[in-house]
């Protein structure tokens, strides 16, 4: 859920670096860490991570800006993944993205105007044998047409 | 009396209605004062009937589906009474989709309780790893390589070559790295087995640990798998209470434990330099080879990294022998592929077959075509670095070498099929459009071509100068193919010059395309 997480604080980031810290390779561990805590990983956080890792602050920012999963600023209220991978292009994806955006009135990748909504592609959720599929908050829902993809945006609206 | 029932936890079924449908069965059970047992088991892999639910009898288990929440009230009536219902499929294992498969793979999966590592001994499990226990090293290694498995991850390299490899290196540590990180779109077996039989994945790995002479294994998930992620943690945390993790592993004097790291949404991860990369808390960028992972791969040690599905089929291995293995397949495929169909498919799901199936056996025969009921165009094998292939190659078996000889690739072993609306230029600017997001930088032919091919399909669509900007393409996709670094600029040539060799007329300018369709 997107809704629920804590504001950024000092001493809680430390805290959550602490416990990963000693961990083998543990910078992408910190990182889904800080973001299941704060929502996003909070810019005040990647010098400390440094420290930690005893890293420099452009290589932790290297790796924090090479995934697609680490957010800088906190998502909407509620995130919609649409999966625009292939199987689910030939299941007719494609007509829903348009439909979401539409209904949504924002692009794949943005947050509308009221923060309630990000819409997101994502590229395979591995639900291909029942696509369309898309992943709302963390809840998978797969066999979408208009009726089910209308419904998915309502809900993530309200 | 307590009636047992099944309905499934893997995530294919949950997003179709699974979750909703067990608490339906749960409140209409109490509500009755029916004494009702559910398992949570993983999926069968028949998609288009999930939620299938089973009820277990004294005549084996029986398949109703696709069930919905609606629909409980009634299945309990004709569970409690004489079984006959609008949604009863008969007794499961006899379903025929279910029956013509070979499965050794996935034999469990879909039939055990994937939170219980009894249920998974009850049901031959950790039968592998007992006698890999009194073999030596050398025994285990000669096994494995006369099974004749080849990695399943899409490379098809031979694993009993590469645990020796590593087995005959010498370091402080070594390393067992399984690659979940299935990213293919129409691929999902690996997420299936991780859910519906997480056990078998922890045994292969144990075993491999053992013959190499590694104690610590990492598996990596892909964060959009969050399901398969609890299921492993969870089995992890079954298997070191039982002692089958952890040190004197079943009594034994071995030592081994697994630990879950979770990907962050690049695909190329799932590449293995790339993906130890990532494992090592670095950005996801490819390493040159040599040195291969084998000699210096996880923080510079020896390490065995293979796809979830090749260690999955390694306790079969050991427990009926590799001969038993090996007698499955055709040439130098042996044994079983999992083949995951997908996409615009009437009866989509996972089907583990022997190789040498055709292509257009299992599009036509076993998937029954599109459920659009449109004609298949068509198919695209292996992934987004997959070739499409038209229904003129359907004759192709289902075989390493068989598909390399026709420019295309088995890859994971996923299908997506699509019907006569697809618009095979845009298919191709998508696969470009891919590599340019997911491209890890490292070098140029990828991170470049890619864009540059989005650039010049982008012309092609629009018009300008087809025949010299398909020149470019071609040109580019040499490049691409023969410059680059890793699978991904490497194949992403393959759905681009394939779409083009055998869709050619959908790259016209678009006036013709648009004549040609009508």
């Amino acid at each position: 859920m997107t809704v629920g997480y804590e504001p950024w604080d000092t001493t809680r980031g430390a805290e959550i670096i602490a416990e990963h810290a000693g961990l083998e390779g543990a910078t992408l561990v910190i990182l889904h860490a800080l973001q299941e805590a704060f929502g996003y990983v909070p810019e005040p956080a990647i010098p400390m991570v440094a420290e930690a890792l005893n890293l420099s602050r452009a290589e932790v920012h290297g790796v924090f800006t090479f995934y697609h999963d680490f957010r800088k600023q906190p998502a909407g209220r509620h995130v919609l993944k649409l999966c625009r991978a292939e199987a689910c292009q030939a299941a007719g994806g494609d007509a829903l993205a348009a439909r979401a955006e539409a209904k949504l009135g924002v692009s794949l990748g943005h947050t509308t105007a009221d923060e309630r909504v990000t819409l997101e592609p994502i590229y395979c959720l591995g639900l291909c044998a029942t696509a369309p599929s898309a992943m709302l908050d963390g809840r998978v829902v797969g066999r979408l047409d208009e009726a089910r993809i209308d419904a998915l945006v309502a809900e993530a609206q309200r | 009396m307590t009636i047992r029932i099944y309905v499934p936890r893997d995530a294919a079924a949950v997003a179709v209605g699974a979750d909703e449908v067990a608490l339906a069965f749960a409140q209409a059970a109490a509500a009755r004062g029916a004494a009702i047992e559910i398992v949570r088991n993983g999926s069968r892999g028949l998609c288009w009937l999930e939620p299938m639910v089973e009820l277990s009898t004294a005549q084996g288990r029986i398949a109703f589906g696709p069930v919905t929440a609606a629909d409980v009230p009634s299945l309990l009536d004709a569970m409690a009474g004489n079984g006959q219902h609008a949604l009863r499929l008969g007794v499961t294992d006899e379903i025929p989709w279910l029956k013509r498969q070979t499965r050794l793979t996935f034999a469990r999966c879909g039939v055990v309780d994937p939170r219980s590592v009894d249920d998974y001994r009850a049901h031959g499990g950790y039968k592998g790893l007992e006698r890999t226990l009194t073999l030596s090293s050398d025994q285990i290694l000669d096994d494995v390589t006369r099974s004749g498995l080849r990695g399943r991850g899409g490379a098809g390299f031979p694993t009993g070559i590469k645990w020796k490899t590593v087995a005959q290196a010498s370091a402080d540590r070594k390393y067992i790295v399984c690659n979940a990180d299935e990213g293919d779109s129409g691929t999902f077996a690996d997420r299936m087995i991780m859910e519906g039989d997480p056990f078998v994945v922890i045994e292969g790995m144990t075993i491999a640990g053992i013959t190499v002479g590694a104690t610590k294994g990492y598996i990596y998930i892909r964060s959009e798998y969050p399901h398969a992620v609890e299921a492993m943690n969870a089995a992890i945390a079954g298997a070191r209470r039982a002692g089958l993790l952890g040190k004197r592993i079943g009594g034994s004097a071995h030592e081994f434990d697994l630990e879950v790291r979770v990907g962050a949404g690049a695909y190329v991860c799932g590449e293995e330099t790339s993906l130890l990369e990532s494992l090592e808390g670095r950005r996801g960028i490819v390493r040159a080879k040599p040195p291969l992972p084998a000699h210096k791969g996880l923080f510079g040690r020896p390490s065995v990294i293979n796809n979830v599905l090749s260690f999955a089929a390694i306790p079969f291995i050991l427990d009926s022998g590799a001969k038993a293995y090996a007698d499955f397949g055709m040439g130098r495929s042996r044994g079983t592929m999992p083949i995951q169909l997908a996409g615009n498919i009437k009866y989509g799901g996972l089907f583990e077959t022997a190789f040498g199936v055709t292509l257009g056996e299992l599009v036509d025969e076993i998937g029954g075509g599109t459920f659009t009921g449109r004609e298949v165009r068509a198919v695209q094998v292996g992934g987004p670095l997959g070739a499409y292939f038209p229904r003129a190659l359907f004759d192709t078996p289902f075989d390493y070498e068989a598909f390399a000889a026709r420019d295309g690739l088995i890859g994971h072993g996923g299908i997506v099929v699509f019907d006569d609306t697809v618009d095979m230029v845009k298919q191709a600017r998508f696969a470009m459009e891919f590599c340019a997001i997911e491209s890890c930088g490292k070098c140029t032919p990828c991170r470049i071509g890619s864009t540059r091919g989005v650039e010049t399909i982008n012309k092609v669509i629009n018009g300008e100068r087809v025949a010299e900007n398909l020149a470019v393409i071609e040109d580019l996709c040499n490049t691409m193919k023969f410059g680059s670094l890793c699978a991904l600029g490497g194949f992403t040539p393959y759905p681009v010059m394939s779409a083009l060799k055998h869709f050619r007329e959908d790259f016209g300018p678009a006036p013709a395309r648009l004549q040609a369709a009508e």
